[in-house]
Formats: C-alpha cells, structure tokens, sequence
C-alpha cells in the first residue's frame, strides 16, 4: 500500500526522523491559512498525489511569499498533474503539503527495502540526491553505498556511520544523519513497510540533516497488524476495479489492450497474457482467480472484465486441478446466463475433467467458442478480437 | 530416488483440523502420502479419522516420528509455525499459506540460517513425488513417475507444465512449486542442485517469473554446476513495470526482473528456453530426444 507524501513525514516525526515544518491542505484559503503558521520566508506548495516525478510535471512550486503561496496553490490544486508515473491521463490533485523552505547545502539520496537475495533489509544512499536512484545505480553504481541489516539483529550504529561519512559528511552533520537512519530503520520494520526513500535527504546551511522528500510503501500482508496505517489509505488514488477485485478474492490489473483475459494462478494468467501478445493481441487485463474459481467469482471477474469498455473479445483459461473442469464449466455457464456478455468468448479448460467440461459448455447453446488448448484459445480470441470470424 | 520427499518421509500437518488442511490431509491420505500426525494447539489428544493430532510438533516428532512438517496455518501465525517444526526437528518444511508479512519471513531466514533442513515456500503448492507420496495441494492424477525434475515460482504453470510432460509420456521424478513470494525458503539454485545430485532425474524444467534476480542467479549456477539438460521458461513477458502481478514477488521494480533480461541470461547460459508456455513439454522431449 502507498501513502501520501504529507503521512509519511507525520510517520517521520513519530519516528522522531526530521522533517520540515509543514501542514496538509484541501484548498486555496487552508492554503495560505497554513503558510501563515510557518515561520518562511520562503514556502514550498508540494502537490499530494502517489505518483512520484511531481516537481518536473509543475506539482512542487517554491513560494518567496505568502501571495506566491496563493497564487502556486490555485494553479496546483484541482490541475491534473501528468508524470511519468501517472501515465498519459494524469492525477487530479486534491490535496497539497505547505512546507517552511530551508537553506540547501545538499542533497542526497537515503531508502531502504527488503532485499531478496540477502533476505535482509538494505539501505542505500547515494550522493546524487534527486536523481532516480535507478538511474544513478545503471551510470554509476560506485556511488551508492550499500550497508544490509539482518532483521532479527537490526541495523548497528557503526553501518548508520558508514553511511554518513561515506556521504561526506561532517561531524555534526554526520550524527544528526546517524540518528535519522537509524530512526528510520526502526519505523521500516516497526511498521512492516516494503520501501522508505528520501529523496532527496538534505543538508542544511546549519549542518542540519532533514527529510525533504518521503516515499513510504507497506507490504499489504502485514496491514492486519497496523489498524492505523492501513486508516491512511485514499481510495481516491486506487483503481476501483482492482478494489473490487481485492474484495472477492480476485487479483486484477488493468492494461491497455482490448481482450479481457479471466485465469486461475497468477503464473498461468501471466503466461496466457504472453501467450495472446505472441500471436499478435494485447491483454486488457491480467485477472487470476485463484485456485477455488468457483460460480460467483467468475461471475465477478466477467463484470469487472467487461467494465472496461476496451475489451473486445474475453479468453477464459482454467487449468482445473484439484477445482473440476465440470465444476469450473457449470460456473462459466452460470455467470454467462447472469452476466449479460456482448463480446466473443473463448473458453479453454484443461486437466482434471476436461472432457466433462468441454461437452457442458458446449451442450449448454451458449455462443462459446471452445478450445482444446491455450495455443488455440489464444489464436481464436485474437482473431475475434480484430474482428474476425474463430 | 527422488529430492525432498521418499518413501521415509513421515509427514505431520501443521493446522489439519481447519477446512483447508482437512481437503487436504484426505487427498494426500488417499495418493499413499504419509500422513503420520497432526497439529492444531489445544486440540491434541484427538483425531482426524485416524491420524492422532498433537498439541505441539515436538509431541508430533516424539510420538509418532514425524520427520517432515506441512504447514496450512493462517499467515499471521505461520512464521511461528515454521520456527516450530524447524526447532522440533522437522527436515524438511513446506508451508503452503499465502500472505505472510514479508518481515516475518525475513525473520524466519535469518533465524534458520544454518540449520540443517529444508524449507519449501510459503505461498507455493507444495512436493510431489509421483507413486510415492504428495506434501501439498497439487492434482495428484496428472503426475506421472519419470525421469524429469520440476521447479517452478507458480502453482498452475507448475501444473501445465506437469500435465504437458505426461502427456508426451515424459513422468516426474519429483515436481515442486518453491513459491511467489519476495522471500522464499529455498531458491531455484538449491533445488537444482539436489535435481543434480539425484540419480533419477535426467532433466529438469524451472519455471520462473517476472521480480528479483532469482532466474538469473540460477541461470548461472547452472551454466557452472550442471550436467543435466534444462528447460526453461519465464512468465510475464508483457506484464507492466511497478505492478504486482497477484503474487507479491512477481513485479518489475527499479527496472529490475524483466523477463527480457531475464530469457535472455538464461538462453546465454545454455538453457533451452520454451517462448510459449504450451511448449514447455514439446520443448523437452526435442532437447532429450523422447520418443514416444
């Protein structure tokens, strides 16, 4: 799960991890309202949305007076801010940070995730602040610096250290950063997160080391146990077909293409996905069913499908296992009769009972195009979908 | 010989009074699995049909010599579960359940490090060892006892690729599903390397997917410590960056994970690579030269 901007930093300051003074905002006059509590003379109007790439797409505007903060958080709040994250129909902003400005002596780049392979938390720094760090890493991994804390013992202080003075820093700015990260660590795994960047993590022209960014994400297994993060979650930023989705025990994304695809397992439905691309379609949607797929889950998945008016034609492809391909079938004809399906569907069902399924669906006088195996349903779907006759 | 589970595999399951581990515990019963014990806290001294359950796994290893754990409990209490079966003796470990905090496996890892078993999973179907017994929820008829290894992140690719095998005639020595988690107890490279070992297995297929490095490192591990032939096969070649496609580690981050970068190491390290998830048996049987 993602967070704004704005809770991430009231996390910070829980985690006593500095961040600049600053207050979120639904509206012009709260706007300047806020501004007038901060001390400035300079104040940062910061778009709230979860896309990063906020600043180049004119959602982070610096304000020399209370006027300017006016004048920024009217042409900020309510635009529809384009970045490279948001994809091509942008974000509608509907909240904004007001922040004090600080003197930038620096700018650095701080984040921590769960690493795979050491299976331990890692956090990386880097002296190029504001840069994506995947770009500084390709150009110049020798300038970010790496240190791995093994979860049960913790992060030491002495890798904190070796991260401050590998950035550089001075005495007194090298403590004020020792103690952030290791702040900052505490909060990541007393909060089950998956990612904390601070980008970028600045030093001030009085050696003060502060979180001038925050980019927080938890991982959605661990939200039972943080009732009061989970509370920070804005549906607004959320597609929701995929919460519905989430709801019924489906998994699903919205792509671009125009066949619907309706799947058990998540492996099977990406490789049905490639499956459609290799013979000259494009996916609309990845949709896994899980391993139950029973009647009112397919139901689901096919209304939640077909609410993207792209989808042009739907494959169904269900390698019944332990699940009977005759148990699967009487569900894909059940929710056919209770959804009222208006484009081609192919249905191809596999493993135990296949055969039993197979006769149903087509003794059932259901315009279903059946197939033998994936390689044809996936043929026959294409071909229906750019109009054709499968 | 097989990997993981043989016939002196004693298997004890870990949450065999809930629904799940009740569907279960039958159909493993029924394939000739060992199922030996149970456990459910607070519910020893019963029986599911005639399998005694215990309070604790150590009861479990003590009583009825369970060796191997199979564990069907809810995430927030499965990283425990598994400390439990480790600590209790259990050599080899497969835990079945979906949505474990990734910190608790992190936890989990870092807690096993050295220990002398093996863990399978979480969020993975599980072992089969065709005609000898199942430690998991895949279907067991469409396994077949043979001469190919099976590994893969996904449960139903595992079990296409399974199906595709006997219908070419080409059985199992063994066919496992290592799990879609970020965190896992056991990579590609430790499974590959007991397929290597295992007198049985001639040849191996390994499934893998989008997220990590895990394909890669195993690409090169078997480009330096492998006699046997392997296919291979990555799905998710038209997922997008940044997200998560259902399983909580298949997702391209950092541009990291891709299935280009990912086919294109494992086709520079030797590995037979299948495009289409409907060749990956057909792709087999040319490599080895099966004739039906």
């Amino acid at each position: 799960m993602k967070i704004h901007e704005h809770q991430a930093k009231e996390l910070f300051r829980r985690f006593a991890v500095p961040v600049p003074e600053g207050k979120a905002v639904y509206g012009v006059e709260e706007a300047v309202k806020a501004a007038k509590n901060l001390s400035g003379p300079v104040y940062v109007v910061k778009a709230q949305i979860h896309a990063g790439g906020r600043g180049k797409g004119g959602g982070v505007k610096l304000a020399k007076s209370l006027d300017e903060v006016k004048q920024h958080a009217e042409s900020i709040y309510g635009m529809t801010l384009v970045t490279h994250q948001t994809g091509p129909n942008g974000k509608e902003v509907k909240r904004l940070l007001v922040e004090e400005g600080c003197d930038i002596a620096r700018e650095l780049y701080l984040g921590m995730v769960l690493d795979r392979s050491s299976q331990m938390v890692v956090v990386m720094a880097s002296t190029e602040g504001g840069m994506e760090i995947e770009e500084v890493a390709e150009k110049t991994p020798e300038k970010i610096i790496k240190v791995y804390a093994p979860v049960t013992e913790g992060l030491e202080a002495y890798q904190a250290r070796q991260i401050a003075f590998g950035l550089g820093l001075n005495g007194k700015q090298a403590g004020g950063a020792t103690k952030l990260i290791m702040n900052l660590y505490k909060m990541f795994t007393s909060l089950d997160c998956s990612l904390v960047e601070v980008n970028p993590l600045v030093v001030t022209k009085d050696d003060q080391v502060l979180a001038l960014d925050a980019k927080v994400d938890f991982d959605d297994n661990a939200l039972y146990r943080h009732k009061d993060v989970a509370e920070l979650r804005d549906a607004d930023e959320e597609d929701p077909k995929e919460t519905e989705a989430t709801t019924y025990g489906l998994s699903y994304i919205k792509l671009d293409g125009k066949i619907g695809c309706l799947v058990n397992g998540a492996g099977l439905a990406m490789a049905t996905m490639d499956t459609i691309k290799h013979y000259g379609g494009e996916p609309a949607n990845f949709l896994d069913v899980g391993g139950g797929a029973n009647a009112q889950q397919v139901a689901t998945a096919f209304k939640i499908i077909l609410s993207d008016p792209n989808v042009n034609a739907i494959l169904v492809n269900i390698f019944g296992g332990i699940m009977r391909c005759d148990v699967i079938a009487e569900g894909i004809i059940q929710a056919t009769k209770e959804t009222e399906i208006s484009v081609p569907l192919v249905v191809r069902l596999g493993g135990t009972k296949m055969e039993e399924g197979r006769r149903m669906i087509a003794e059932s006088g259901l315009t279903i195009t059946t197939a033998e195996s994936l390689d044809e349903g996936a043929k026959k779907v294409v071909e229906l979908s750019q109009g054709g006759v499968a | 010989m097989s990997i993981l589970l043989d016939k002196d595999t004693r298997i004890v399951v870990q949450g065999i009074t809930g629904k799940t581990g009740q569907f279960h515990t039958r159909l493993m019963k029924e394939y000739g699995s060992r199922v030996v014990a149970g456990v459910t806290p607070g519910k020893g001294g019963g029986h599911f049909e005639d399998i005694p359950i215990f309070d604790t796994v150590e009861q479990s290893v003590k009583q009825a010599g369970a060796n191997a754990s199979l564990i069907f409990v809810p995430p927030p209490f499965a990283a425990d579960a598994i400390l439990e079966a480790a600590d209790a003796g259990a050599k080899l470990i497969v835990t079945i359940t979906e949505g474990i905090p990734t910190l608790d496996m992190a936890r989990v890892m870092d807690r096993l490090d050295g220990a002398d078993l093996r863990l399978i999973g979480p969020n993975c179907p599980g072992v089969i060892t065709p005609e000898i017994g199942k430690m998991g929820i895949m279907p067991a008829n469409i396994h077949k006892k043979g001469p190919i290894g099976v590994i893969s992140r996904s449960g139903t690719l595992t079990y296409i690729a399974v199906n595709q095998l006997t219908n070419l005639g080409l059985g199992q020595s063994t066919a496992l599903g290592i799990g879609g988690d970020p965190i896992i107890g056991s990579s590609f490279i430790d499974i590959l390397s007991l397929f290597e070992e295992d007198g049985e297995t001639e040849a191996v297929v390994m499934i893998g997917e989008i997220g990590g490095e895990m394909e890669e490192e195993a690409a090169e591990y078997i480009r330096d410590n492998m006699s046997k032939p392997v296919v291979g096969f990555i799905a998710g070649q038209t997922a997008p960056k940044g997200k998560r496609m259902g399983h909580a580690g298949a997702i391209i981050s950092g541009g990291k994970g891709t299935a280009e970068a990912k086919i294109a190491k494992m086709k520079e390290c030797g590995i037979t690579v299948s495009q289409l998830p409907t060749q990956i048996g057909a792709t087999m049987s040319k490599l080895i030269g099966w004739k039906q």
